[in-house]
């Protein structure tokens, strides 16, 4: 089956997952981001890579920060850019998908940054638009958020150099998570030869180790000798019910506070692609401490977006 | 009408016939096998050299659509397609709009079906009022009416003492209940076989014993209360399992499987396919490989072509808002072929699969072609290939997992009651 994603030479042509994309792909697009890091700090923000594009950022799921962070990336390469909240408008009066995408194409959109709580719908997008068209995938249901896991695994290799003999673990919320899906295949093509997962058999889902991780149910255990600890936010309608019983009890087992932290190696950092909940899944005293570089996280999310959107541009239709 | 079809290899799974005989049917009826009766001069002779001659198929679930959802396909259109497939007999779930749960409807359906003059239509009556799954219905009105059994449809059967009560009830008067077994408070939320694929892409799971757990509870009420019961679209390995035991117990149980769940597996829906929405949903090859081997061994009584046309635009949605169901009546005798070929199974056991033992499940006179007996006939060629594209499917439903595929079995003469009702003799 070809990868979607790719056009006929091999090239990106869309971003819609991690999953199976080639090592040489992701490294190219870490070593651009590297380089984009330098224009995010100049006085004058801005490279002309976009310039006279438009991209539209297509969020029929509410998000405040990855929005941002796409509008910003693309305004500093100089495209337009237009956001669009679906939810509200015209998916209510009974729109499809494919009409707003039609409707939006007819205004010479370049580049779709789509936001959908349905699995796999920017793969529907994206078999749908026009060939000159990219479509990035900024989070779609329980599936896939990969400028996420690309931008987890710019920062583990901003502070660890080398995948090679990394231990990671991912704490938490594993079964609802796109971010934990897209971080696993970041870190198994790139080269992590240990990726745990850790948490209560609920928030877990079947057969996860096929996706070449291994499997804990104590934090402790999970976190032994770790470079990197990952940790998911736990989304408020799971916190009771029947997959945890309270907040409370989950942070007692799986939160990360500073005496679950010291099982870890002594230089392991800390990440959470946000918004955090403190003392749900993660203790203030670890989220604010040396440890931690969930801030970097984000500096460096800006710089990995702008260089996807700057390949996929370059990529011939 | 008399007609002579001629040259052909009678394939006759009920009589164990398997040979070249000539067919002589005259007034709706099979009259003759191997000779002629006395003085029969046909009207028409077809050719059926290197063709077979088979039994018209029998089909256990094909959604036409009305009344109510005329937009998706209309009984025309679908007994065109049934007949353009071979199938002459067809089993009409009750989930339409209303449902089949008052005699009114169960008539109007019988008559615009008999109208048509295409195939014959059995509807099963609804279970439980609206299918709500709380009241029963009324079952001998509605068999009266003209339903040959009563079924849930995929409506969920949440009470298990509605269960209960309703297949009592049934026992009572002598009428065979139909049942997906489906837990539906494990089946609601899921969209996908709860396995590595529904992992990889992020899809909401239906884990197995969602099947195994409706089983296990239908199969102890069938103990106790000795109905007749059908078990409708199995798609586990555990659940063949569990319906190989209850047959050797001697419960009063059969099964069928819908052609695609005997081809396919959950690694089909590839990056979000919608095609492959189905309920249940395709769950893994091991799964696949365990309902072959049900079928081959008899577990499953039949092959059925789970028939649900959907519009084109309830498909161009995400996965897992895309509405389940495909067409499958033109599809139902190649993909019983393709399955034959493959495991290696005699002609005449693989068709038995879709004539003579889907007609002993509905209890009805059909699926043979005994003298004396109603003239329904399907004349294909076996060794002729089709595409499956949209254009060549006669349903209004152009969605199945199986566009793209080339697979051979091309019906050439559908005959229902001894009328020619299609005809696409070789270019």
């Amino acid at each position: 089956m070809r990868n979607p994603q790719l056009n006929a030479k091999g090239e990106l042509r869309h971003l819609l997952t991690i999953e199976g994309l080639p090592r040489e792909i992701l490294v190219h697009i870490l070593d651009t981001a590297k380089s984009f890091l330098g224009v995010t700090e100049r006085e004058v923000k801005k490279v002309p890579l976009l310039r006279g594009k438009s991209v539209f950022n297509l969020f029929f799921e509410p998000s405040t920060r990855t929005r941002t962070t796409f509008e910003i990336a693309a305004k500093r390469l100089s495209a337009d850019v237009v956001n669009l909240a679906i939810a509200t408008s015209s998916q209510t009066k009974g729109e499809t998908l494919l009409d707003t995408v039609d409707n939006l194409s007819a205004m010479h959109a370049d580049m779709f940054v789509v936001r959908h709580a349905a699995s796999g719908a920017p793969f529907l997008i994206a078999s749908h638009v026009k060939p000159h068209v990219h479509v990035v995938n900024a989070g779609d249901g329980r599936h896939a958020h990969p400028t996420q896991g690309l931008l987890d695994a710019y920062t583990i290799r901003h502070y660890k150099k080398d995948f090679g003999r990394l231990a990671v673990a991912i704490v938490g919320d594993i079964l609802h998570s796109r971010v934990a899906r897209s971080l696993i295949h970041a870190l198994t093509t790139l080269g992590a030869p240990d990726v745990r997962v850790i948490g209560p058999q609920t928030l877990l889902p079947t057969g996860v180790e096929r996706l070449g991780v291994s499997v804990h149910h104590d934090m402790a255990a999970g976190l032994r000798d770790v470079d990197v600890v990952v940790m998911l936010r736990l989304q408020n309608e799971r916190m009771r019910g029947p997959l945890l019983p309270s907040a409370g009890e989950f942070f007692k087992a799986y939160g990360l506070t500073p005496e679950k932290l010291a099982l870890a190696k002594p230089d392991a950092i800390v990440m959470h692609p946000g918004p955090m909940n403190r003392g749900v899944e993660i203790d203030s005293t670890v989220a604010d401490g040396a440890q931690a570089v969930i801030l970097p996280q984000v500096t460096f999310g800006i710089a990995v977006r702008m260089a996807v959107m700057s390949i996929l541009a370059g990529a011939s239709s | 009408m008399k007609i002579h079809i001629k040259g052909g290899r009678l394939v006759d799974p009920r009589h164990g016939i398997d040979a070249q005989r000539d067919l002589f049917i005259a007034a709706g009826k099979v009259v003759g096998v191997g000779a002629p009766p006395e003085g029969f001069h046909a009207n028409r002779v077809l050719d059926a050299a290197g063709l077979v001659v088979a039994p018209g198929l029998v089909d256990l679930s094909a959604r036409l659509r009305e009344p109510g959802f005329e937009h998706k396909a209309t009984l025309e259109s679908e007994m065109r397609a049934a007949v353009a497939g071979g199938v002459t007999t067809l089993a009409v779930p009750p989930d339409t709009d209303p449902p089949l749960d008052e005699p009114g409807l169960v008539e109007m359906l019988k008559h615009r079906a008999k109208s048509l003059n295409l195939a014959h239509v059995h509807p099963l009556g609804a279970l439980t009022a609206r299918l709500e799954g709380e009241r029963l219905a009324e079952m001998a009105e509605l068999a009266d009416a003209g339903c040959v059994a009563f079924s849930q449809a995929d409506a969920p059967l949440p009470n298990a003492e509605v269960l209960w009560r309703a297949l009592q009830y049934a026992a009572t008067m002598g009428y065979a209940v139909w049942l997906q077994p489906q837990e539906p408070s494990l089946a609601r939320s899921g969209v996908a076989h709860d396995g590595e694929v529904a992992t990889r892409l992020g899809l909401a799971g239906v884990p197995p014993f969602a099947e195994t757990i409706a089983l296990a509870t239908i199969l102890a009420l069938v103990r106790v209360t000795g109905t007749r019961v059908h078990l409708c679209r199995l798609s586990t390995a555990e659940g063949v399992a569990m319906v190989r035991q209850a047959k050797r117990e001697g419960l009063p149980v059969t099964a069928d499987v819908a052609a695609h769940h005997v081809h396919l597996s959950d690694v089909d829906i590839g990056w979000f396919d919608a095609h492959f929405r189905l309920v249940p949903p395709l769950r893994s090859a091991r799964d696949r490989d365990a309902l072959r081997a049900g079928l081959a061994d008899g577990t499953i009584d039949a092959v059925c072509s789970d028939h649900a046309p959907v519009d084109e635009d309830a498909k161009l949605l995400p996965f897992a808002e895309a509405e389940p169901g495909a067409s499958g009546l033109e599809l139902v005798l190649a993909l019983t072929l393709k399955w034959a070929a493959e495991a290696k199974v005699p002609l005449a056991s693989a068709l038995a699969r879709v004539t003579s033992a889907p007609a002993a499940v509905l209890g009805i006179d059909a699926g043979h072609l005994g003298i004396g007996h109603g003239a329904d006939v399907c004349v294909f060629d076996p060794a002729a290939h089709f595409r499956v594209t949209p254009d060549a499917l006669r349903s209004q439903g152009k969605n199945t997992p199986f566009l793209g595929y080339e697979l051979a079995g091309v019906v050439r003469y559908t005959l229902v009651s001894g009328h020619l009702v299609h005809e696409a003799p070789a270019a």
